[in-house]
């Protein structure tokens, strides 16, 4: 018997693996936009599966509403560009680190499959608005603020690399 | 559906980002690849969080990673957009300007 955190599980494993594959090997940017939407989705219902509620939310808005819709503004601003040509020659490297990458996954991932530990009993504020901003704002008060500078840094850099400097 | 599945998953993720950054040239698909590398790392904080709920540390952790990730993309677009503007091309193998 099958429960809905395993189907849900697995439908979300499967989109998120399938978009993921068509970000890296699309060759058009925009089809590989919309690959990495299709992965946060899909990655933004599995952290339903891990009682990660708040979590789930702030990946739709943040990856889904913010980050993609940025590349794709980039991808729009760019235009034609955006699409380099194919590499040619060099398969020797290409193919090393490809092989390399998929061994190194291979190893670790078949051996972390059957690694288990017992899902711990969940209180009922886990994951939610209630008891992440509660951990947030009591244990990592200091953090949270300056990841907001962080962030304040970054858009005032953004703005002064990316700016036209023929005025 | 053990904590193993949900790792051995993360990792298969983060290997896709990894050869997505190694074998593209077009500098926005490698940026799109260290979003799914950053991802695939939230998976497993959350997968953690869940075998120990008492608290929400791998949470916040998580919480930070997307705010850094977020910053991330708005830099590495800008430095994007910068580079497209000297060389006309967002190809990598361009951006020969410090080699010779």
């Amino acid at each position: 018997m099958t429960s809905p955190g395993t189907i849900l599980f697995v439908t979300t494993a499967i989109f998120a693996m399938a978009g993921g594959l068509v970000t890296i090997s699309a060759r058009r940017p925009l089809r590989a936009a919309i690959g990495l939407l299709i992965h946060i989705i899909s990655l933004a219902g599995m952290f339903l599966t891990l009682n990660a509620q708040l979590l789930a939310a702030l990946q739709l808005l943040v990856y889904a509403g913010a980050v993609v819709v940025l590349f794709v503004f980039v991808i729009m601003l760019i235009g034609p560009a955006s699409e380099v040509r194919a590499i040619e020659g060099r398969f020797a490297s290409r193919t090393l680190s490809l092989a390399v990458t998929i061994a190194i996954v291979l190893a670790v991932s078949t051996s972390l499959a059957y690694f288990d530990l017992p899902w711990g009993a969940a209180a009922e504020d886990f994951g939610t608005v209630e008891g992440l901003g509660m951990a947030i704002y009591s244990k990592a008060l200091v953090p949270f603020e300056v990841i907001s500078i962080t962030l304040l840094v970054a858009i005032i850099g953004s703005i002064a690399i990316a700016r036209s400097r023929t005025e | 559906m053990g904590v193993g599945t949900y790792l051995a998953l993360a990792s298969v993720l983060f290997g896709i980002g990894a050869a997505g950054f190694l074998t593209r040239r077009n500098m926005l698909i490698q940026l799109m690849s260290i979003e799914l590398m950053l991802n695939s790392v939230n998976v497993v904080l959350l997968a953690f969080n869940r075998v120990n709920p008492a608290n929400h540390d791998g949470q916040v952790f998580a919480f930070f990673v997307i705010a850094v990730a977020a910053a991330e993309a708005a830099v590495g677009l800008a430095i994007l957009i910068a580079y497209y503007r000297i060389k006309k091309t967002i190809d990598t193998d361009d951006a020969s300007l410090l080699k010779y």
